[in-house]
């Protein structure tokens, strides 16, 4: 083939490094669940001492290894970018996903933030079209940064007339 | 963006008060239907019940329970009827539909006139004799918005079907229908011979089980859960387990096509489909249950024609419709479907009466799909041929259930072979004037025309297998149907080209073209 082959390119932007010890703490707070339960319950039950902290040890492992490693990771992975025409991320790697919501179609745009991630500075951009596939969202940019960028999103998609069906 | 937030449906503030127009009820002989329904429903709980404790301590005794019981669900339910169907009003005014209503709690509901987009009117046998109908008005909101809520239908449970038919011609802003009906256009009619596809849908054997599941319920009923096993293993001592098991298959399937049949004659008998003036679709149909569905053509976004594998193998396929607000997503809904199973040059010929020209050649996908789907199959295999020899080296198993797990285990491979090479044999995309065209699928093979200025966004995806084979997944998002329509397993660059083609400007600012 002498086509030209068309690719796609990714989304400019990283997320705020903040975000790397973000979803550190999240994938610890995950890993905790289990193994605190499982530890606590293994030292007062002598019998099955060996049945609970064993598995315990095994999460807890794994869940430290992760926690050192995905998150560096992900923050290579996840990106985007706001155009004046749409918003564009990519998330995943073993199922990368790349979203484009058109600025013309977007419904509603919320900011959240999360009690942890309000102690790292971060928030949480929802872009809504009318599709019932899912909202877009952007996890883990500045607060400040996060703020503008709704702002100035809820004024491109307030100039557009039509209920972007 | 904010016209949902303006306006949202249940928020009167913002309108200037109408005192004008009257309130109206619900029509007091629905309280009949109520009575005659109750009855039924009394006598057809109550004799089972009564004949189940009589046979313990004596019919007697059984009466002494079941009749005060009864009486009072009965008395119960009709009189809260009563009050419901006295309590009730409402009442369209200029710009809003208004009911008030409620025995316990007060509801009132009011929808914007100006959103309202589907009219639904059914009646059931008892309503019918009586000249009663339900309508359903719809906003067609599809609660996905964080704005929008589950509560923006309104139903008026009875009115009499003059008033039915006023009230849908008067909400859909058309003339009373008398003066509508001349300019009606039809564009599918049904026929009694499209009923020869319901035996092969797959109600048949889903039918089939639920009798199998019956026949378990009522033995147990009666105390006697394990009858039905022992009745077949003595058949199955007399006459050999192949043959019981080939026989009671296809009685089991006999019987659930004759229960399809009555199903689907009594669902789609006398069904035609119209355009009525104004832009507006309506599917009429029904045996027993009259229903009828309105539709403003400014809420479709296209159409799908679906070819379940049974239909398909007859040349058949339905028509449903790609619209915003139709809950199509709930199982077992029939909502959406314009023209049910007939034979697809007439399903086609609808399709095109509604959207425009179907025609047009589709692109065929990258054999590494099929090589993909092949894959697949060979799992499910090794799979199934483990689960059918690891039971009979651990265990000697009666003969009938031997057989039943090697038959099923052969069929199952087999199946799963064929519809590996037959699903990469559906897929294929195209565009034509205005939309975008996607076809896929082996038991349930479907091609959506999806309106291309209805694409509100892409999202696309490639798993680490995709990419090592060259191949993409493109997903357009929408506000109608189930919200999402995929091409499948695509080239990884020429799907982004379609797609790009597909709505101009909107892939373009992210794609990047190298020539190689």
């Amino acid at each position: 083939m002498t086509a030209p082959r068309t690719a796609l390119r990714p989304p400019q932007h990283r997320f705020d490094p903040r975000t790397v010890p973000w979803w550190r703490v999240q994938w610890l707070i995950t890993t905790a669940v289990p193994v605190v339960p499982l530890a606590v319950l293994g030292l007062l039950i002598p019998p099955a001492r060996l049945w609970l902290l064993g598995p315990a040890a095994v999460i807890l492992v794994l869940g430290l290894a992760s926690a050192l490693a995905l998150p560096v990771w992900w923050h290579r992975v996840h990106r985007w970018e706001v155009t004046d025409t749409a918003v564009y991320t990519l998330t995943g790697y073993f199922w990368r996903t790349w979203r484009i919501a058109p600025m013309s179609r977007i419904q509603t745009v919320d900011t959240t933030q999360g009690p942890v991630q309000r102690s790292f500075g971060l928030s949480t951009v929802i872009v809504t079209t009318a599709s019932s596939a899912g909202a877009v969202k952007l996890e883990g940019l500045d607060q400040d940064e996060a703020s503008a960028l709704a702002e100035r999103l809820t004024e491109l998609t307030d100039a557009t007339p039509g209920d972007a069906t | 963006m904010s016209e949902q937030q303006i306006h949202g449906p249940q928020a009167p503030e913002g309108d200037p008060v109408e005192t004008g127009e009257p309130w109206r009820k619900l029509h007091p002989a629905g309280i009949k239907v109520t009575v005659l329904y109750m009855l039924g429903v009394v006598v057809a709980a109550g004799v089972p019940v009564a004949i189940g404790i009589g046979s313990g301590p004596g019919l007697l005794i059984a009466l002494a329970f079941v009749v005060p019981g009864a009486l009072l669900v009965f008395g119960a339910v009709v009189v809260y009827e009563m009050i419901r169907l006295r309590i009730t009003r409402y009442r369209v005014t200029g710009q809003r539909v208004e009911m008030h209503t409620g025995v316990l709690f007060k509801t009132r509901r009011s929808l914007m006139r100006e959103r309202i987009r589907s009219v639904d009117l059914s009646a059931n046998p008892l309503e019918r004799v009586f000249g009663l109908a339900k309508v359903k008005v719809g906003t067609g909101e599809t609660g996905s918005g964080s704005g929008s809520t589950s509560e923006q239908t309104l139903t008026l449970d009875s009115v009499d079907r003059e008033e039915a038919e006023r009230l849908r011609g008067e909400l859909l802003r058309r003339a009373a229908v008398e003066a509508g009906e001349d300019g009606e256009q039809r564009l599918a009619t049904w026929e009694p011979g499209w009923l020869k596809y319901a035996p092969l849908s797959f109600l048949t054997p889903m039918l089939a089980g639920a009798a199998v599941g019956a026949v378990f319920q009522v033995a147990d009923w009666f105390g006697k859960g394990g009858l039905p096993v022992e009745i077949v293993g003595g058949l199955v001592e007399d006459h050999g387990a192949w043959t019981v098991l080939g026989l009671g298959l296809v009685g089991l399937l006999l019987l659930g096509a004759v229960a399809s049949l009555a199903l689907q004659g009594e669902a789609w008998w006398a069904h035609r489909l119209d355009r009525e003036p104004g832009g507006t679709l309506r599917v009429r149909r029904g045996l027993l249950v009259a229903r009828s569905l309105s539709l403003e053509e400014e809420r479709i976004r296209g159409i799908e024609i679906v070819e379940p594998l049974g239909v398909r193998s007859a040349g058949a396929g339905r028509l449903d419709v790609v619209a915003i607000g139709l809950k199509t997503d709930e199982q077992g809904s029939d909502l959406s479907t314009l023209v049910p199973a007939a034979p697809l040059p007439a399903v086609t010929a609808a399709a095109a009466s509604v959207i425009g020209p179907v025609d047009c050649a589709l692109a065929p996908h990258p054999r590494t799909a099929r090589a993909r789907r092949l894959r697949w199959a060979v799992v499910a295999v090794a799979v199934l041929v483990a689960a059918g020899v690891v039971p009979h080296l651990l265990w000697s198993l009666p003969a009938l259930l031997s057989a039943a797990i090697v038959l099923a285990a052969v069929l199952g491979s087999a199946f799963a072979l064929w519809t590996a090479v037959d699903s990469y044999r559906s897929l294929g995309h195209a565009l034509t004037g205005r939309h975008l065209v996607s076809r896929r699928g082996s038991t349930r093979r479907a091609t959506v025309h999806l309106d291309r200025a209805g694409i509100i966004g892409w999202r696309i995806t490639q798993s680490v297998f995709q990419r090592r084979m060259g191949l993409m997944t493109l997903d357009a998002t929408t506000a109608a149907g189930k919200g999402h329509y995929a091409v499948i397993d695509a080239d990884e660059h020429e799907i982004l080209d379609f797609a790009d083609e597909a709505v101009p400007d909107l892939l373009q600012p992210f794609l990047v073209r190298s020539a190689e």
